[in-house]
């Protein structure tokens, strides 16, 4: 390897970290906390049997999971203006992160729900909890348990999916390497250290969710 | 204390309850029997409305309800003063003996955590698992789990407890331990409803028996009656498979 290309990789590694910490993570952050309220919802909607919400859950679900990420952020931040409504770049990738990845995990989460003894809520009932107050302290805390392996997926999926917004003008560190790339043609270099970066974020997130399930798993086997 | 009337509930076509009366008194204890589907715990789970009976009228405690048309604040209000241990104890698998016995007052009833947590452990004491309060269902044994799934029902201090088999699922060597704390209820003068194949339990322990088959009572009284002298020939035959499996064992 040339000093040059040394040169690049070591000055271009802080340029591609920095909107990775300024942009990516907080994109990440940011977009799976309101994605994870989007699932409870969704998934609560369609196991409490709420008529009308229930089928709006279906179609959301439908929609999203059926069209292209790709595609849902050019209608968001290049076809909604044409209808008046302009989004800067960062809330628009939110936007469609949030509501893409709650499309997912909705699922995931009405999953793990139905796999809760019916017997647990029968015994709520019995000792006179509410719907409310069974689901809240019984029923959630042990689906997102169950959830939480599938979760971690949808996590670390959607941290190498922001790299898609790059498409929409969001400075984040895939963009912040194309800039580099045309400034100094190493493409091959490059875009195998950025590609580092992702693999540094998911490996931390992967050390994450094992102290997260060892934590969880206080309580035994389900 | 408890009164059914014509109690009925079909599921699809099949009539499970054809029309059954009950009564209890404060302190009976109680013993439905009867061959499997003949309806006891269907009868067990409308009386406590897990399931929806579609007609019959409930005195229960002076008021009157009627099961086509209750309302939820009514179901509610009768729980308050109910009890249900499970076959299966369906004990809350993320919390630990001790929490499982004091969420329905904590939660439930808003009591203050400390006077749940004297209660709880009381409870949990008297049925002889104060050793336990900490540990996870999963860390129980199936008749410790049961004594708990007790425990939880008796912290909320009821005037009836319901039981749906409760030892149906325990390993042999289990269900004694079970038996022995629902007897020493039974002394105490609780009023217990117990859907049992237990006959041992129901012939020393319970004050009256209910015979039921194919969703319908074919004949009630009083324990010592009921094994000493039975009118019915059904139950006769029933009484003598019984007896004749226990020699051959």
């Amino acid at each position: 390897m040339s000093e040059r290309l040394i040169d690049i990789l070591i000055d271009s590694f802080g340029k591609i970290l920095l909107p990775g910490l300024a942009m990516t993570v907080p994109l990440t952050v940011i977009s799976f906390t309101l994605a994870m309220g989007i699932a409870i919802a969704v998934a609560m909607v369609q196991v409490a049997d709420i008529p009308v919400l229930k089928q709006l859950a279906r179609f959301y679900v439908w929609v999203v999971r059926g069209t292209p990420l790709l595609v849902q952020l050019y209608v968001i931040f290049y076809g909604l203006p044409r209808l008046g409504v302009i989004l800067d770049p960062f809330p628009a990738a939110v936007i469609v992160f949030a509501l893409n990845t709650g499309a997912y995990d909705s699922e995931t989460m009405r999953a793990a729900i139905e796999s809760i003894s019916k017997g647990q809520i029968e015994a709520g009932y019995c000792v006179g909890m509410s719907y409310g107050q069974i689901m809240r302290r019984i029923v959630l805390p042990q689906a997102f348990r169950t959830a939480f392996p599938p979760l971690s997926n949808s996590l670390i999926s959607l941290v190498k999916d922001t790299s898609l917004a790059a498409n929409i003008t969001v400075l984040e560190m895939f963009m912040a390497t194309q800039r580099i790339v045309a400034r100094t043609y190493e493409p091959f270099a490059l875009y195998c250290e950025v590609g580092l970066i992702y693999l540094l974020f998911s490996t931390v997130l992967t050390w994450l969710q094992r102290a997260g399930e060892k934590k969880l798993g206080k309580y035994g086997p389900m | 204390m408890l009164e059914i009337r014509n109690i009925k509930k079909a599921f699809g076509g099949l009539e499970v309850l054809k029309g059954i009366d009950l009564d209890v008194e404060k302190g009976d204890v109680v013993a439905i029997l009867g061959p499997s589907g003949s309806g006891k715990t269907t009868l067990l789970r409308c009386i406590n409305f897990l399931e929806k009976a579609d007609e019959g009228v409930m005195r229960f405690d002076g008021e009157e309800f009627h099961f086509g048309r209750v309302s939820r604040r009514e179901i509610a209000r009768i729980r308050r003063k109910t009890a249900f241990v499970f076959q299966s104890y369906n004990l809350f698998r993320n919390k630990t003996a001790l929490e499982n016995v004091t969420e329905g007052l904590i939660v439930a009833r808003k009591m203050p955590k400390a006077q749940a947590v004297e209660i709880g452990r009381r409870a949990l004491d008297k049925v002889g698992l104060s050793d336990r309060y900490d540990y996870y269902p999963h860390q129980l044994s199936g008749g410790q789990q049961q004594r708990v799934g007790i425990a939880r029902a008796l912290a909320t201090d009821p005037e009836i407890i319901f039981f749906d088999e409760p030892t149906s699922a325990l390993d042999p060597e289990l269900i004694g331990e079970v038996l022995a704390v629902m007897r020493a209820l039974a002394e105490e003068g609780m009023t217990m409803l117990v859907v049992t194949h237990e006959m041992n339990f129901a012939r020393t322990v319970s004050s009256k028996v209910v015979f039921m088959e194919d969703g319908a009572v074919l004949e009630a009284g009083p324990s010592k009656e009921f094994f000493e002298s039975p009118k019915e020939e059904r139950v006769k035959a029933f009484l003598r498979t019984i007896n004749q499996e226990k020699e051959s064992l």
